[in-house]
Order: C-alpha cells, then sequence, then structure tokens
C-alpha cells in the first residue's frame, strides 16, 4: 500500500494533473477570498466554502480519472496485480494519495483563515464544519470516481461518469420535495441526501453520525472497486 | 516448483485454453511455443495469478495461486507480453517502486545494482522510461522481473525487440539463470526453444500438443528428409530417376528456375540419405547436380504434423 501511495501521489506531479488540480482550487478560492471577504468585507468564509463544493464537484472527477484506467491501458495493472500485494492495498494506496492531494488543495483555505484571525476572531466551529464537511464529501467523490475508473480504459469516460455520479448525488434530494406525498420515499431520500448532511457541517455542527455516513459511503465505493478489480480475473 | 493441473479458461464460448496439464521442477528452463493467439500468454497470466482459470488448478512452491496469492506471487518473477512500465517514472524510480511493491527483503542498493549491472541497464538508469528504446523498455521490464531474486520467472517472449547481440546476451543469461530458478519461457521462434530450453511444450489453438525435450523434438521433426535438388537434365526422366533411389517417398517437380534444369523437392523416409546415391546416378547419365539443399521445417510444419498426422494427441 505504501509504495503504490507514494507512487500515485508522485505522479500527480510528474504529470501535471496534480498541479492543475491544485492551481484552479487556489484560483477558486483565491478569487471568493477577495470577492467575499476583502473586497466584501465578511468575517466569515462560508460563502468561500459553499463557492467551493462546487468547485470540488467539478474538479474531483479529474483527479481520479486515471487511477485505475491508465493502468489497465498501459498495462501496468499486470505489475501490481502479479505483486504478492493484495487489492484491498492497492485501492487504498491510489485512494489515499488522491485523498491527500485533495487536502492539499483544501489546506489552501486555512491560510485564509488565518488572514482573518489578524484582524477578528472568526469562528472556528463553522470553519472546522466547513473544512471537514468539504473534506468528507472530496473523500466520496474521490472514492466514487476510484470506483468508475476501475470500469474503464478510458480517462474521458471515467471523468465524465465520475462528474454525472456525483452531480445525481448532490442533486438528488431535490425530488424529496416532489415525493413528499409518499412520505417513506421522502424520508429515505433525506437520510441519504448528501446535501441535508454536508449542510450541518457548515453551521459548525460537526456530529457523528453525519461523519460514520460519509466514511461508510467512501468504505462501500472503495469496497466495490475491489471487487471490479477481483472480478475482472474471471472474465 | 510448478505444478499445472487441467487449466481451462473460456472467454464467453471461446476457449482460450484447454485441459493443459504439467509440472516443472526446481531448475529446469521450459520453453513454451505456439503460434500467434495459441494460448501462450493466456496460460502465463494464469500461472502469475493476474487471470483465474475458469476450470483447474496452479502451484507455486506449494502454495495454491488462489488459495495463497501472495505466498505464491512472492515466488515469481514475471514478465509480460508488454513490460509493465511507467512511462512516467526513471528507471530509477520504477525499480525503486517495484522493489517496495514486491516487498523486497534483500539489501535494497547493492540489489537493484546487481540487477542492472546484469541488464546492462546502468547507463539508462536515471533516464524516464518513456524516452527509452523497445530493446532498455524488455530490459527494465526483465530486471523488474529478478527482483526479489523469486525461484520462479516467467518470461513472456523475452527477446522481442532486442538486436541480435542482445538476443544472445538474454539467452545465455536465461541459461545462467536457470542453474537457480525455474524459468518458463515463451516464443514463438524455434531456434530461440532449441537454443535455451531443456524442455517444450508446444500450444496450438489452447491445446497442448507436445511435451518433450528438445533434442527429442527436433529428433522427431528432423529436417533431413526433405530435399530441394536442381538437376541440370530434361524433368520428366530426372524426376523418374530420382523416384527409383530407395528411401525416396515422394517426387515433386518445383519448376525451372534455370534454363534447362529443373528443381525436384524430393521427400524421403526418416534417417534415408539419399545424397551420395543420388550424384553417383545422376553423373552416370551426365546430368550435373546443381543445387542440394535440405529444407528446414518450419515451426508451422512441426504443428501441421503435430495436429493432423497425430491427430493432437500428446
Amino acid at each position: 500500500m505504501g509504495a503504490i501511495f507514494r507512487r500515485e501521489f508522485k505522479s500527480f506531479f510528474t504529470n501535471p494533473i496534480g498541479y492543475v488540480v491544485l492551481a484552479v482550487m487556489f484560483c477558486a478560492s483565491g478569487l471568493f477570498f477577495f470577492m467575499y471577504n476583502m473586497a466584501g468585507g465578511m468575517s466569515s468564509l462560508s460563502y468561500l466554502y459553499s463557492n467551493l463544493f462546487t468547485i470540488v464537484l467539478l474538479i474531483i472527477p479529474f483527479l481520479t480519472m486515471r487511477l485505475f484506467s491508465e493502468e489497465k491501458r498501459q498495462k501496468t495493472d499486470q505489475a501490481l496485480l502479479t505483486a504478492p500485494t493484495g487489492l484491498t492495498g492497492i485501492v487504498l494506496g491510489k485512494f489515499f494519495a488522491a485523498l491527500l492531494l485533495f487536502v492539499l488543495s483544501l489546506s489552501i483555505t486555512l491560510v485564509y483563515a488565518l488572514v482573518i484571525a489578524m484582524k477578528v476572531t472568526p469562528d472556528w466551529m463553522v470553519l472546522a464544519g466547513n473544512f471537514v464537511g468539504l473534506l468528507l464529501v472530496g473523500g466520496l467523490v474521490i472514492a466514487i470516481g476510484l470506483m468508475i475508473s476501475s470500469l474503464t480504459e478510458s480517462q474521458v469516460i471515467a471523468a465524465l461518469g465520475t462528474l454525472a455520479v456525483s452531480v445525481i448525488l448532490m442533486s438528488v434530494d431535490m425530488l424529496s420535495s416532489i415525493f413528499a406525498s409518499i412520505t417513506w420515499l421522502a424520508d429515505a431520500i433525506n437520510f441519504l441526501s448528501i446535501n441535508n448532511r454536508h449542510s450541518n457541517f457548515t453551521v459548525g455542527l460537526i456530529e457523528y453520525d453525519n461523519i460514520i455516513f460519509f466514511l461508510s459511503l467512501q468504505a462501500l465505493f472503495i469496497f466495490i472497486t475491489v471487487r471490479v478489480l477481483d472480478s475482472k480475473r474471471w472474465k | 516448483m510448478i505444478e499445472v493441473n487441467h487449466l481451462t479458461k473460456r472467454y464467453g464460448t471461446h476457449c482460450a485454453v484447454k485441459d493443459i496439464s504439467f509440472a516443472v521442477g526446481e531448475g529446469e528452463i521450459l520453453g513454451f511455443l505456439g503460434p500467434n493467439g495459441a494460448g501462450k500468454s493466456t496460460t502465463m497470466n494464469i500461472l502469475t495469478g493476474y487471470l483465474s482459470a475458469t476450470e483447474g488448478t496452479v502451484t507455486i512452491n506449494g502454495h495454491d495461486i488462489l488459495e495463497e496469492p501472495n505466498a505464491a506471487k512472492a515466488n515469481i518473477g514475471y514478465l509480460p507480453e508488454i513490460p509493465p512500465l511507467y512511462l512516467d517514472m526513471t528507471v530509477r524510480e520504477y525499480l525503486d517502486f517495484m522493489y517496495d511493491l514486491k516487498k523486497c527483503a534483500l539489501p535494497r542498493v547493492k540489489h537493484i545494482t546487481e540487477i542492472c549491472k546484469v541488464m546492462k541497464i546502468e547507463d539508462v538508469y536515471g533516464r524516464l522510461i518513456k524516452n527509452l528504446s523497445k530493446g532498455y523498455r524488455q530490459r527494465v521490464g526483465m530486471a523488474q522481473a529478478l527482483i526479489g531474486n523469486p525461484p520462479v520467472l516467467i518470461l513472456d517472449e523475452p527477446t522481442v525487440g532486442l538486436d541480435p547481440k542482445q538476443i544472445i546476451e538474454i539467452r545465455s543469461l536465461i541459461k545462467t539463470l536457470g542453474k537457480h530458478h525455474t524459468v518458463i519461457l515463451s516464443s514463438h521462434i524455434l531456434s530461440e526453444i532449441e537454443a535455451v530450453c531443456d524442455r517444450v511444450i508446444i500450444i496450438n489453438k489452447g491445446e497442448l500438443v507436445a511435451d518433450d525435450s528438445a533434442e527429442n523434438l527436433s529428433a522427431q521433426f528432423s529436417d533431413d528428409h526433405r530435399l530441394l535438388v536442381r538437376i541440370a537434365g530434361p524433368a520428366k526422366e530426372s524426376t523418374a530417376l530420382v523416384k527409383g533411389i530407395g528411401g525416396v517417398i515422394s517426387v515433386t517437380d518445383a519448376g525451372s528456375k534455370e534454363v534447362g534444369t529443373v528443381d525436384l523437392l524430393v521427400e524421403t523416409a526418416p534417417n534415408a540419405d539419399i545424397r551420395r546415391d543420388l550424384f553417383e546416378r545422376l553423373a552416370q547419365r551426365g546430368w550435373p547436380l546443381l543445387y542440394s539443399k535440405t529444407q528446414a521445417m518450419s515451426l508451422e510444419d512441426i504443428f501441421i504434423d503435430l495436429t493432423q498426422k497425430k491427430g493432437g494427441a500428446r
């Protein structure tokens, strides 16, 4: 797992996707910080984070698109799968490499928080909630992207597929108002709604059940990825 | 060391490998011979645990590849048909990565340096793999297989893309490795298998058609029973004359390539050498023998022999 994690993380910077992701995130968050906080004079970073949420959804598919599809296209998966390393280790190594890069890209917002802290005391709970919430949502999209990347040899299909699935996941709770008359269905949608759970974080409520919800969804998609790779051998 | 029992691999209705069984002992070099699409790579991919067999078992050094995959894989060094190289890494980074991936316990720097020396890739050690030529890439792929000094080496067409000098080097390297390792190597070049391997397995259309030592196979398919001769004489009479020699099975007129001559393709019984007899008879008639050459038996001929004459029997 360690070897794959290190290789994968390095490769984000030997092929420029890592720089591009960092640049887009820094650029977007910098723009939002300037607009809302510097020019707008707000002391809260909530607007910045809620705008960044969309950027995260759009950018992560590009981070995950090549994780497995490129291995298959270059036939390097033969080295990975014939090495005495379990499939779970391979998948986790790649997951954490992408997650670390995402954390790095998100950490720029902490710098903005420090800039604000020099003038006024920000609401640290709201800030932590926003950061953790975005981290958990990002981790989920990475896990989804990882799974979709294991299904195809094409990076374009992997990126588009991840984009589609994450957009659908984020907007599915609009359906709950349509199905409001069918209570059990509306309840189910509300329970699974990623937006609802994420919005708790944005107001500074860091609750265990929401953290566990996101972590278990990530684990589920990682597990599916392992199964997908395993099943390829039987085809 | 390696035991393969009733291996079958089906892709839907297509059967890539049909009921193959064989065993390879320690220190043996086994050659896998077959035309393209015969099932060589599929078999090797199953042996290394990259693919799973539809039926049958593979045991490497006492470890079943499905039951204890990691223990079995730790015993194997594998060079696939297309070397699994990360093009965006340097040779150094790549070998370091493979060292970690294989959880190798040998002293890192010393071990990798040794392998680079053996494979003669020291001079490209710091270069990006995507900038290397096919021959160097093949050798880096081979170096990767040697990391961890595994007792079993499985090499899928290891000499593809190398120049003739390198081919000879790699062959002698494989022979040296074969003293302490169990080696399976595949090729569609008959002479390569003959030069390197103790034992040969021939696969055709997924079926095992021959499993024997290289000497036995070449004796069985010796190429001295087909002779192409050019005679400066009349076609009909020459054919009749050659037919009269003892041991000749058939004579085919191969046309005339020079004015006043005839080319004949003569098939004789195995171990019958008609060349002296032929010369004397032609000399009596005063028809000079201009040319005489034994026809090399190509791999395709052996396949035709094996699949038609013997009906695919072992």
